[in-house]
């Protein structure tokens, strides 16, 4: 089992979907939120993500795919 | 031993030993090295940090770290009075802190320093970090230099032939067949995987301290005062945050008086999250896909981007960006008032100061430290239209007619 510290930045129309849910049921991964801030217009949640390697990836492709940002919890690694 | 005490979370106060750690369990917030200031100032006084080596290490007492340094001679870098930039933008007392004269050329070194001294503390023989230029050179450097193995990775996609400064000192340069993003997430893989050094992953809470000596040198320099105003430039905002820490340990300490100086944070419009934090009061950075030709500065999701604007607000100074046509005409004046070739960053800073003084948020007897980062040569490329030779036959007659003698 992996884990990974994600961050997922909400747009306005995708606020009331229950995409963390859905990325728990749909990829076997346990999702276990730290943080977060929602209003009406915009969201982010921090969270750990817990499953197979392979499931995480897929599971944050598809997340990509709804139109919520994915990112590291820890910034960009890559600098200058 | 030094007088470090910790690791904190800045988030939720959660504290950790002073060991290779990226985040807090808890929160997953940053974390940072903690101090026993009362001890310091025991010990630590102007006379006896004057009397230290002319490096960053002269402020040992003041960095988390307890065994023998690794220094490739960094630090101490010239505060430079500036009286043509200053007479060209309307200033009277502006300095600009020159770290292009660091050993690999950028700031870089500072915080590289202390994190391979650290990873050999922690008895690591493998250091490693993912970087487009300036991070490696300095990286390989210090890991010649500690006789330490390391690790460069970069996006294939970047070409090699911008590492030559990282690729002298003979790191394994790895070049990852696909984005940043695939880079980032390969990088945090291999930190859970390996027993190695993550100079920007389990090292960064100790790589952090080594640039507040940037802060300290301008309160050292100034004749132990700290500026009004400094410009300094935000990638991740790491460097930022920690000028100003730099600056608010010498009050600390007693050795200058309490910090009112505003700090400004300068960005490139193309890759400008602190600055949109700033303008749209939010404490939140949206993270951007950057968009610019300075690519020191040019992080989308900014690690401390957060605290940067923290610090920009509760100082009363600001958070500015500049387009790419600007940074490029900043570059030109610093190298033709001042004779400092800095790299697009640079130019950043000095274009935001010009706005700065123009919307009169920088006062003409206001002492005001322009900090520029890294040096012009690596990224020369940008500049090629700099180039007007005139052409002359050997003679004295021709150098004459061409230039109107």
């Amino acid at each position: 089992m992996a884990k990974r510290q994600v961050m997922f930045t909400f747009p306005q129309k995708l606020i009331k979907e229950p995409i963390i849910y859905d990325l728990g049921i749909k990829y076997s991964i346990i999702t276990n939120v730290r943080r977060a801030d929602v209003s009406e217009n915009k969201g982010w949640v921090m969270l750990e993500l817990e499953g197979e390697e392979n499931n995480i990836d897929k599971g944050l492709e598809w997340v990509e795919s709804t139109g919520v940002r994915v990112d590291p919890v820890l910034g960009n690694i890559v600098e200058a | 031993m030094s007088y470090a005490k910790a690791l904190r979370c800045r988030k939720c106060g959660q504290e950790y030993p002073l060991e290779p750690r990226n985040m807090c369990d808890v929160c997953l917030g940053r974390i940072d090295v903690t101090y026993d200031y009362e001890a310091m100032k025991k010990t630590v006084s102007k006379d006896n940090l004057c009397a230290q080596p002319v490096s960053m290490w002269r402020y040992r007492d003041l960095l988390p770290v307890d065994s023998k340094e690794v220094d490739i001679g960094t630090g101490y870098t010239p505060l430079t009075k500036a009286d043509n930039l200053g007479k060209e933008l309307g200033l009277k007392n502006l300095y600009v802190k020159n770290d292009c004269l660091n050993p690999t050329y950028s700031f870089k070194d500072r915080a590289v320093s202390v994190a391979v001294t650290k990873a050999l503390e922690f008895g690591f023989d493998t250091v490693a970090c993912a970087s487009t230029g300036n991070l490696a050179a300095s990286v390989a450097a210090h890991a010649a230099k500690a006789n330490l193995k390391s690790y460069v990775f970069i996006p294939s996609n970047l070409g090699s032939g911008k590492m030559v400064g990282a690729a002298i000192h003979k790191p394994n340069l790895v070049t990852v067949n696909g984005s940043y993003d695939d880079v980032n997430r390969l990088c945090i893989n291999l930190s859970q995987k390996y027993n190695w050094g993550f100079i920007n992953i389990n090292l960064r809470p100790y790589y952090a301290e080594g640039s507040k000596t940037l802060g300290h040198e301008i309160g050292e320099q100034l004749g132990w005062q700290a500026p009004d105003c400094v410009i300094a430039p935000a990638g991740s905002g790491l460097m930022f945050t920690r000028i100003w820490k730099g600056l608010n340990e010498l009050a600390i300490l007693g050795l200058i008086d309490p910090v009112k100086t505003r700090m400004y944070v300068s960005q490139a419009a193309g890759s400008s999250p602190i600055v949109n934090a700033y303008n749209n009061d939010s404490k939140h950075i949206n993270p951007v896909t950057p968009d610019t030709i300075a690519k020191s500065i040019a992080i989308g999701n900014p690690s401390d981007g957060e605290y940067a604007v923290k610090i920009a607000k509760e100082s009363g100074g600001g958070a500015w960006a500049v387009s790419d046509k600007e940074a490029l005409t900043g570059i030109k004046l610093l190298a033709q008032t001042e004779g400092i070739f800095a790299e697009a960053t640079g130019g950043v800073v000095i274009a935001v100061l010009k706005k700065l003084v123009a919307a009169g948020k920088i006062k003409p007897d206001d002492l005001t430290v322009a900090v520029i980062t890294g040096a012009g040569p690596r990224t020369q490329d940008i500049m090629a239209d700099v180039v007007h030779a005139t052409l002359v036959e050997p003679t004295v007659e021709s150098f004459d007619s061409a230039f109107d003698k």
